[in-house]
């Protein structure tokens, strides 16, 4: 199957205005004919209900929080891009649009990055016209700063809480039209499965939470803004609930899963504690705008950081890449956290951590700069390891994060699922094999404000309106039966292991084996590996209480943890298939002589779409071809 | 970790099957609790520990573990999120608390935040009230340039100390007549700090006040237990703030409530 893109041709500086000029439209008086499901709250997810919405579309949203405030996107803390150029520094759309490819190590495509880079600066003014209180500058101005493996400061920030501000300006967008009874807001509810009709999504099933009563909710189009997988590695800096259910249910019912191995490990993060641990913590990129990275030179030194002088610190970023040094791309900072650690030059009790040190920063600027440019993150800090950052450096190790796989999409954000879109991080579309630091933010509003309005249309103009399916529909009927069953079945496993020990125990391996850094042996054995966890799950899990027309968390946990020890599956397979290295995926087959990401241009300049052939079975590969006409392919250097 | 301290806590935890259910305290011994550990991840342990002793785990909300997504919360020996200011429950760590410490565990407790499950409550009121007015009426593509208005580094900085709200319901859990003005407030205090909130200021006061009692929450009679128990320290001076806005929207410019959503486009 060819997979296309529908990318329009031409100069790429037109091609997004010439597609939205070309495209079919939904009139003002059809749009309320047409009943959108969106399901996730976080950026992309508010973002697109609130502006179908306010288009006239009939939109339900559906989330398993209480609130849409408590989506994920709530806890980015660091900034978003846009190409503003207001500290007049060389920004421009071309510059982040190329920043962005090359940070994603040529794997991504050039006219979805192009249409990012265009559309980013309107984020800005709406998020301001909304009353998102980003930092500003004595004169009123916005402020910016920089992040990692870019030269110029177009991030925009609101302390350390720029996702919990730029989602609730989203929210409260969307809480509008709730008010004015355009947005049907279905909290609680957990969607456990794809509707198709005739091969279309054209519904969902959900959970709800508080009774476990199961219902369809019907439409002419699903939006899928799910969030990512990171949580397949059980400890990341998601939140305990985000999980892969939405998008593998979506996959298992037709739609492509592309490059799931692409996950990235960000390197400043809160170290494991013990084995009680549930989560980790982001200590944002933005910090390394004044902490500078190091590891004491000697083997086994234990002295306490501040008295060890100067000559016996390395601070291995900044001497092995002089041009960027603390602010190298989140995969090149990780891997070099690595491999200090495995040289045995690590620090703290684990000997799992490097210090991220602010004593120069405090000493050229201030306590109080300092304080006022990362307050909320240095206590966050204090709180979870019991040191003062201002008094010693914090310690840090890279953890999971962010994931740049997702289901494929087109140029119109459509998966080749028809009536399925996705967005956000839920998609795979613009970050390629790593995504840099503050872009996150950028395209799930991307997304959600300025392209899925208008690309929605096309699709549901050629469908016209359509009759509502109701619950007598075969289809529909069956959908809601497996969901039943699955359910049910779930609750009879008379086993003695808890979910989240199989989530650990998923976690450990995944780490491991498709962490940081993969190879073919690692890989191989934790696709048999995962496939004993699996077996072992659906005959000795302990899911209490028993009961599922009720509040139950073991239940919810449980159908996540299913889906993930079926996906891993799928990530590995896509890691052994990848014979490369780029962005986030290492492949220590394929590195340079200095331990840097070699790409294969040739064989592998392509998107790796799968198509589900049944758990455990072998998935069909399809490729997209990337063309590369805009920028040239180089080897990705930060030196 | 090997050199961390550990310590015995005996926790007393409210149990309740939903709202039917009359429920009841349980008391549970944890030996030998590493300090390291925050106070969710101690729970986790202790659920751990029910399952595989076939008891049903205690049924707790959580999400991001950093004390931002505002999912946790319940009172520890009658203080909201526990004996630290500024945290969340699931910030707390176990350092905090003596060996042989006795803790008491108990859902938020507010007529409009009915009991789901243990310790997890309804917290969906929160939304009316967000829905009532918390928000600029501003379609997405008509904004003027980010810089055209320019809004004062310290403005900028008050109107976020607002919007840092996360709406946890600890402020509600810890007033005596479970008043959600410091939610409120702070959501009308930050719009009305900025200029883009000034077009509605009025009409946005009074809506969400109006809703706020609508929904069964308290009044406030200023005993500042909120501001005491935000893990986000905000202020009690947005409850001041607000009142005075809502008088002079409702006495000054005259604004009524009733039937004032706009209606729809067309």
């Amino acid at each position: 199957m060819v997979l296309d893109s529908k990318c329009p041709t031409g100069p790429i500086e037109t091609r997004w205005t010439r597609h939205k000029g070309n495209i079919q439209l939904v009139g003002p008086i059809n749009k309320r004919k047409h009943h959108v499901i969106v399901v996730g709250t976080g950026l992309a997810g508010a973002s697109a209900a609130g502006t179908l919405a306010e288009l006239g579309y009939r939109v339900t949203v559906v989330t398993f929080h209480d609130s849409p405030r408590r989506a994920h996107s709530v806890a980015a803390q660091g900034g978003i891009n846009a190409a503003k150029n207001y500290q007049n520094d060389g920004d421009s759309t071309f510059r982040l649009f190329y920043d962005t490819i090359k940070g994603g190590d040529f794997r991504a495509r050039e006219s979805n990055v192009y249409r990012l880079a265009e559309v980013s600066a309107n984020i800005i003014d709406q998020a301001v016209a909304q009353g998102v209180p980003f930092a500003r500058e004595y004169g009123g101005a916005l402020s910016n700063r920089t992040f990692g493996g870019v030269l110029v400061s177009r991030t925009f920030y609101a302390r350390g809480q720029t996702g919990q501000q730029l989602l609730y300006g989203a929210v409260a967008g969307m809480m509008r039209q709730v008010d004015l009874g355009q947005i049907k807001m279905l909290p609680y509810r957990d969607m456990l499965d794809l509707i198709t009709i005739d091969g279309e999504a054209r519904g969902v099933v959900t959970r709800d939470l508080l009774t476990g009563k199961v219902e369809a909710i019907t439409g002419d189009a699903v939006v899928l803004a799910t969030g990512g997988y990171a949580n397949v590695y059980f400890l990341s800096t998601n939140a305990m609930k985000s999980n892969v259910t939405a998008t593998w249910r979506a996959h298992k019912k037709g739609a492509f899963f592309a490059n799931p191995c692409y996950t990235q490990i960000h390197p400043t993060c809160i170290p494991v504690h013990g084995d009680l641990q549930s989560k980790l913590t982001l200590m944002s990129e933005s910090l390394r705008n004044d902490g500078r990275v190091w590891v004491p030179r000697k083997q086994g030194d234990t002295r306490a950081p501040n008295s060890i002088p100067e000559s016996e610190r390395y601070y291995y970023l900044e001497e092995k890449y002089p041009t960027f040094g603390n602010m190298v791309p989140r995969d090149v900072a990780s891997r070099n956290a690595k491999y200090v650690c495995d040289d045995g030059l690590g620090v703290g009790e684990s000997r799992q951590a490097v210090y991220l040190d602010f004593r120069d920063a405090i000493q050229r600027l201030g306590k109080e700069a300092i304080e006022a440019r990362y307050g909320n993150l240095f206590d966050m800090y204090e709180k979870i390891a019991g040191e003062n950052p201002y008094e010693q450096p914090m310690r840090i190790y890279p953890a999971p994060h962010y994931t740049m796989g997702g289901l494929w999409v087109d140029y119109n954000l459509m998966s080749n699922l028809p009536g399925l879109f996705v967005a956000g991080e839920a998609n795979f579309s613009d970050h390629g094999a790593n995504r840099l630091g503050a872009s996150a933010l950028m395209q799930g509003l991307a997304d959600g404000y300025f392209v899925l309005p208008y690309t929605i249309a096309p699709y549901l103009h050629s469908r016209g309106p359509r009759k509502a399916i109701d619950e007598s529909h075969p289809e529909v009927k069956k959908a809601l039966a497996d969901v039943h069953e699955k359910t049910n079945k779930l609750l009879s496993i008379n086993g003695k292991r808890s979910v989240d020990s199989f989530h650990k125990e998923l976690g450990l391996l995944m780490i491991d084996k498709c962490g940081m850094s993969r190879n073919e042996a690692g890989l191989k054995h934790a696709i048999e590996k995962i496939k004993g966890i699996r077996e072992e799950f659906w005959q000795n899990v302990n899911i209490l209480p028993k009961e599922g027309q009720t509040a139950n968390q073991e239940l919810e946990k449980a159908n996540r943890v299913a889906d993930f020890l079926e996906f891993a599956e799928l990530k590995c397979h896509d890691a052994l298939t990848r014979e490369e290295s780029c962005g986030g995926h290492f492949r220590e087959e394929h590195q340079t002589p200095d331990g840097e990401a070699k790409r294969d241009d040739e064989k592998f300049a392509h998107v790796a779409a799968w198509e589900h052939q049944g758990v455990g079975a072998m998935p069909t590969l399809h490729k997209e071809q990337l063309t590369f006409e805009n920028v040239k392919l180089s080897q990705r250097s930060y030196k | 970790m090997s050199s961390d301290k550990t310590i015995d806590v005996t926790l007393e935890v409210w149990r309740q099957k939903g709202q039917g259910d009359k429920g009841h305290f349980e008391n549970y011994e944890m030996k030998g609790v590493s300090t390291a550990v925050s106070f969710l991840e101690m729970l986790d342990g202790l659920n751990d520990r029910l399952i595989n002793e076939g008891k049903e785990p205690i049924a707790f909300e959580h999400d991001c573990r950093e004390g931002i997504c505002g999912s946790c919360g319940f009172m520890i020996n009658g203080q909201a999120h526990g004996p630290d200011t500024g945290t969340t429950v699931c910030q707390l760590h176990m350092r905090r608390f003596k060996d042989k410490a006795h803790l008491v565990l108990e859902p938020w407790r507010a007529r409009a935040f009915p009991v789901i499950r243990d310790l997890m409550v309804d917290r969906t009121s929160f939304d009316k009230i967000q829905a009532a007015g918390g928000y600029n009426s501003v379609n997405v593509g008509n904004a003027p340039d980010a810089n055209s208005l320019p809004i004062g580094k310290e403005d900028a900085g008050e109107a976020f100390d607002a919007a840092t709200c996360i709406g946890c319901g600890a402020c509600v859990a810890s007033c005596k007549n479970a008043s959600a003005m410091l939610f409120t407030s702070a959501k009308v205090g930050h719009f009305a700090k900025l200029p883009q909130g000034q077009p509605e200021r009025d009409r946005r006061v009074v809506r969400m006040f109006d809703e706020m009692e609508q929904l069964g929450f308290g009044a406030c009679s200023w005993t500042q237990d909120c501001e005491a128990a935000c893990p986000k320290g905000i202020s009690v001076k947005w409850i001041s703030r607000a009142k005075k806005d809502y008088l002079k929207a409702r006495l000054v410019h005259d604004m009524h409530t009733g039937p004032s959503k706009e209606s729809g486009p067309g």
